[in-house]
């Protein structure tokens, strides 16, 4: 039998603000422990919180980024659990009114297929600290004899973004991830690095028979910290739903951690047990009422979508999906193109400057491309000047080296130095005539039908006319004079 | 020397700010008369001797300097659920018997910056659940009319306090009634103001849509001086009204001319017994002597408030409780797993009431309970609400009792329930957030007693009628003068 | 998280039933004496019984009331203020490690 894999993505997202979500203190990664704690997010008696209001900003702008509605009215409200490192053994986080509702992720495949995966909800929460496991000596929970907490993290705001369950591989759930990573980074309201734990995902994985509409029985997968184990994770879980419904056994409804060094994912649980969080509308905190104009103001910050830009780069554009990615991926390289394609109107030589020799000058260097001495519009003037045959490749590849180095306007270069190129046909022929006469061995052997030498002719005239004569030209007047 | 230490709020500020006497002197008087005293009230957890001596020392060299302080040399109880930097903060309970507050509450804090003396920790009911003190699990604290009565709660120790001549002002916090209840107990002047008007930071969480913090005083000008000095917006409590800031003590009037009193319809309902029934119609009398209007008003739901308060109060305190969790700071009582640890030591931490307040809340929010317990409370809050809008668009202020008998002796409302009933008269303006206070309106010997005990006369103001509200108690206070009428038993002693 | 027995009815039904209170009490994390779920059992369900008067409040048309104040909108700038000393902090921990709290084994989920 045939099986589709039905799998929803659960994120959590640190926002990247200067301070925790209730209180003031730093939010950094990192740290000396529970240095970064105070009376609010240590929960110590009579302590209450405020909101951040940058975080409820990036929350909003994240909602319009993935076309999310945001509602007029929103609300914090209490989830209540125990655990040692959530200071007020309750979660201030959002239930039936988040700050956005719905939205949607697009993205793209390797064969640049676009693909797209709803959003149950986005909302707004803190982070707990950060437990360390002690006593069993692999720092696993399981076996452990005491645990070691830190709540440097405790606080700092989150954002939980829930998918609906639309993705049916592993390499699409990447692709979604790879996504909303580039969505939210390039909206700055997150470093989304998850070596850094500032985006941590769960998975919940299932699989049916193709074309069955009922949802098998799902586990939920954690304890993934790359795109490659979301990957490998999600590979490895699907083959064994597998072998497991074509043994004629039933998928357990259950947690399950991906163990890296082994390859497969471990039920952490034998069962899935239900919780009971008493939710309930946060008494310290008051409601949020959302203007239009409010809402307005932030969508004018929203850059252009990564997969609009994908679009526009391999339809518009013609650039590959290799292509495309690269740049989008580098926000500030893609901007940067941007703005040369805007003054050059060639995106082709745009595409092959920046991502060919301006990358290659980047890498020599460690100088991003973006924060180089060759602006968008000195290179967008070098490839109107290669367009319009002022100068030939060659000049060009040269001044952006000079270019690179400070010298500035390649026009200016250009003029100063009087590099345009001579297509003027007397001026050329005068060259000819000279490197001919100067070379009479080459000439006959080219009349006695060597015409290899043709090249290194040319060459020459290319060089005493310091590179300037137009190539092309000059290739038809030795011709000319050769077969005279 | 008893001169000095039962001065009122505004005398000792006079007499601090014109070099009258120091601060540092009364301090030290007030001192010694807590130590004399303090084995038969128990109204502190903490007495801050050093901590009252420099402070005084503080304010006398202010003075010194040529400030004037609205407050100088006032000695302050501070009830033990509000945190003041570097010392014990225990809420009355054996879980944060030896926890040490690192900050100070906004509330404490200002009036510490208007001048106020800190002469120490007041008991209190558990975590503010109680009505009597009685729930304390650190100390007894006892009427200083009768001691062999409670002194209300849970703002007992203040409350004790304060009637005792061991403070001039005492902080209190009222949830349910825990200001204006002890303040009828012990002949004083309790005063929660609305919702949101003085800061929360600091105060340890009962019910936070509900807890509120206020004065206790002798006099109903030095509540409105202590309410000056503590109101206003705090950036620190989201719950803090950020709106302009009507100052109060010098407002107060001496007659009740144009103001309608609204007497409760559904409160009229002679269950308290000839006694007490006849002194608040004598009260409602006084108040229409003194130029007010009485007119009938109706508050259809208020007997809902006591059914909507034991839903709303509990739900919100099972999970502000749950901090107290041995992870942090407080006790800890040590466990196989971190399950059996919370369990053991919020079991050993809490007493009784407390408790069982965790879970009829907890029950109240649990799922499949939360519809028919925690909302349909909400909404009963909301009808509650509007029916004093309502009762307000005919009248003023409201007046009513402030609680349903005098102090009573120890150990007397062993049924939770009966104890929970002496806030009927004053959870509905808690549960509308509206200022609310008590104010002396006479004496009743109970069956049995050894001495008369007070009674407290409720007025209730519409949301943010605060001058209006203690305008009005000044000029029944000042018309009436029943606080004067009887002096504590321990006071006569001192004085002997 | 710690499992928990979840054997709730969904449908809401007043105190005419009995209280579950151990299960409540595990939400609450109360160790209770078989002694305190008699005794708090008993007076949960006289408090319920007197709760139950709400019954006869129609709230159909009704809005709940979380805050009695209406404000909107509390928020504070993204600005850094002073954090505590972590000796401070940790002079209270009921166990600390170095740097660290420290508390017995956590239960996997
Ligand atoms: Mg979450
Ligand atoms: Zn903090």
């Amino acid at each position: 039998m045939q099986y589709e894999a039905v799998i929803g993505i659960e994120c959590h997202v640190e926002l990247k603000t200067a301070t925790k979500m209730f209180c003031g203190c730093p939010n950094e990664f990192g740290g000396e422990p529970n240095t970064k704690v105070c009376p609010v997010c240590l929960a110590l008696p009579g302590s209450l919180p405020v909101p951040n209001r940058a975080a409820i900003d990036h929350m909003v702008r994240a909602g319009l980024a993935v076309e999310a509605a945001i509602p007029t009215f929103s609300k914090f409200d209490r989830k209540n659990y125990f655990y040692p490192d959530m200071p007020k053994d309750y979660q201030i986080s959002q239930f039936d009114m988040p700050l956005t509702q719905g939205g949607v992720v697009k993205y793209w495949l390797e064969d640049g297929t676009m693909k797209s995966c709803r959003l149950t909800r986005i909302h707004l929460e803190e982070d707990t600290g950060k437990s360390t496991h002690a006593g069993s000596g692999d720092g696993r929970i399981s076996g452990s004899t005491y645990s070691l907490i830190d709540f440097n993290r405790a606080g700092v705001p989150l954002m939980e973004c829930v998918s609906e369950p639309e993705i049916h591989s592993a390499d699409e759930a990447v692709a979604y991830l790879e996504s909303l990573r580039r969505t939210l980074q390039q909206l700055g309201v997150s470093d989304v690095k998850m070596e850094e734990g500032s985006l941590r995902c769960d998975a919940n994985v299932s699989i049916r028979p193709v074309g069955a509409s009922e949802l098998g029985t799902k586990t939920e997968i954690k304890n993934m910290n790359s795109f490659r184990s979301v990957h490998r994770a999600i590979q490895s879980e699907i083959a064994r739903q597998i072998a497991v419904v074509e043994a004629g056994e039933r998928i357990v409804q259950e947690t399950r951690g991906w163990d890296e060094i082994n390859g497969t994912t471990i039920s952490m649980r034998s069962k899935e047990q239900a919780h009971d969080y008493r939710y309930f509308p946060d008494p310290d905190l008051v409601p949020m009422e959302i203007t239009a104009a409010y809402v307005d103001a932030l969508r004018e910050t929203i850059p252009e979508a990564p997969w609009k830009r994908f679009l526009r780069y391999t339809q518009s554009y013609g650039l590959n999906v290799l292509q495309a990615t690269q740049l989008i991926d580098t926000q500030p390289l893609a901007s940067y193109f941007d703005a040369v394609v805007a003054a050059s109107d060639n995106a082709q030589q745009a595409t092959n400057f920046v991502l060919g020799d301006l990358s290659r000058l980047a890498n020599e260097s460690g100088t991003p491309v973006w924060l180089s001495a060759v602006s968008p519009e000195h290179l967008a003037e070098l490839i109107v000047l290669v367009d319009g045959k002022t100068i030939n490749s060659k000049i060009a590849k040269e001044l952006l080296v000079r270019m690179w180095a400070g010298e500035g306007s390649p026009k200016a270069l250009v003029e100063r130095e009087g590099l345009a190129q001579t297509s003027d046909p007397a001026a050329i022929e005068a060259f000819v005539v000279d490197v001919l006469a100067a070379n009479e061995k080459s000439v006959n052997d080219y009349r006695a039908g060597k015409t290899n030498v043709m090249g290194f002719l040319v060459g020459q005239v290319m060089k005493a006319s310091r590179g300037k004569a137009d190539p092309a030209l000059v290739n038809d007047v030795v011709k000319k004079k050769l077969e005279q | 020397m008893s001169d000095s230490i039962e001065r009122n709020a505004a005398e000792i500020a006079r007499g601090v700010n014109s070099g009258a006497f120091s601060a540092a002197e009364l301090t030290r008087s007030m001192l010694a008369h807590i130590d004399r005293t303090e084995p038969q009230v128990g109204a502190y957890l903490s007495v801050l001797h050093e901590r009252a001596a420099a402070t005084a020392a503080r304010v006398d060299e202010r003075i010194k300097q040529g400030e004037r302080l609205p407050l100088a040399g006032v000695p302050l109880a501070v009830k033990d659920n509000m945190c003041l930097e570097g010392t014990r903060t225990t809420c009355g309970s054996k879980i944060l018997e030896h926890w040490t507050s690192p900050y100070t509450a906004t509330a404490v804090q200002r009036l510490l910056d208007a001048g106020c003396i800190p002469v120490g920790k007041a008991n209190m009911d558990e975590f503010a659940m109680g009505s009597s003190c009685e729930n304390s699990a650190l100390g007894v604290t006892r009427n200083p009319y009768d001691l062999e009565r409670v002194p209300g709660g849970s703002s007992g120790g203040s409350a004790s306090a304060v009637a005792a001549f061991e403070a001039a002002i005492g902080m209190g916090s009222d949830t349910g009634g825990s200001i204006r209840e002890p303040a009828a107990f012990c002949n004083l002047v309790g005063f929660k103001p609305t919702y949101g008007r003085v800061s929360r930071y600091g105060l340890i969480a009962f019910a936070s849509s509900l807890d509120q913090i206020g004065p206790l005083t002798r006099t109903v000008e030095d509540a409105a001086l202590a309410y000056d000095a503590m109101g206003g917006h705090d950036p620190m409590d989201a719950t803090s009204i950020d709106r302009p800031f009507e100052t109060t003590a010098d407002g107060l009037r001496t007659d009740l001319r144009g103001v309608r009193v609204g007497i409760v319809r559904e409160f009229a309902t002679k269950e308290l017994g000839p006694e007490i029934d006849a002194l608040y119609a004598k009260a409602y009398r006084d108040l229409e002597a003194l130029g007010a209007e009485l007119v009938e008003v109706a508050l259809p739901t208020a007997e809902y408030g006591l059914a909507t308060y034991y839903l709303i109060a509990p739900a919100e305190c099972s999970s502000n409780l749950a901090r107290f969790d041995g992870v942090r700071y407080g006790l800890r009582v040590e466990g196989a797993n971190v399950h059996e640890m919370y369990e053991r030591t919020r079991a050993a931490g809490f007493g009784p009431e407390v408790k069982r307040r965790i879970l009829i809340g907890t029950y109240a929010l649990s799922s499949g309970y939360y519809d028919a317990y925690y909302v349909r409370a909400q909404k009963a809050r909301t009808l509650i609400a509007q029916d004093f809008a309502k009762a307000f668009a005919s009248c003023d202020l409201i007046a009513a009792p402030a609680a349903s008998s005098p102090a009573f002796t120890f150990n007397a409302k062993s049924d939770p329930y009966s104890m929970y009933l002496m806030d009927y008269y004053t959870i509905p303006m808690s549960l509308a957030g509206l200022p609310a206070l008590s104010v002396p309106c006479g004496w009743v010997t109970p069956p049995g007693g050894a001495s008369p005990m007070p009674m407290g006369l409720q007025l209730t103001a519409p949301l943010f009628a605060e001058r209006a509200l203690l305008s009005a108690a000044h000029a029944y206070e000042r018309a009436t003068g029943h606080a004067a009428a009887q002096r504590p038993v321990i006071a006569m002693e001192a004085t002997q | 998280m710690i499992p928990l027995p979840f054997n709730h009815r969904s449908t809401p039904i007043l105190s005419s039933e009995k209280i579950d209170i151990r299960y409540v009490a595990t939400l609450a994390r109360l160790a209770l004496t078989d002694d305190e779920v008699a005794r708090f059992g008993a007076q949960l369900g006289d408090l319920l019984e007197h709760v139950d008067a709400l019954a006869k409040l129609d709230v159909s048309a009704v809005a709940a009331t979380a805050q009695v104040v209406e404000s909107r909108n509390v928020e504070r700038d993204d600005i850094l203020a002073p954090s505590l000393d972590r000796e401070v902090v940790l002079a209270q921990a009921p166990a600390r490690q170095g740097a660290f709290f420290r508390v017995p084994r956590i239960i996997a989920e």
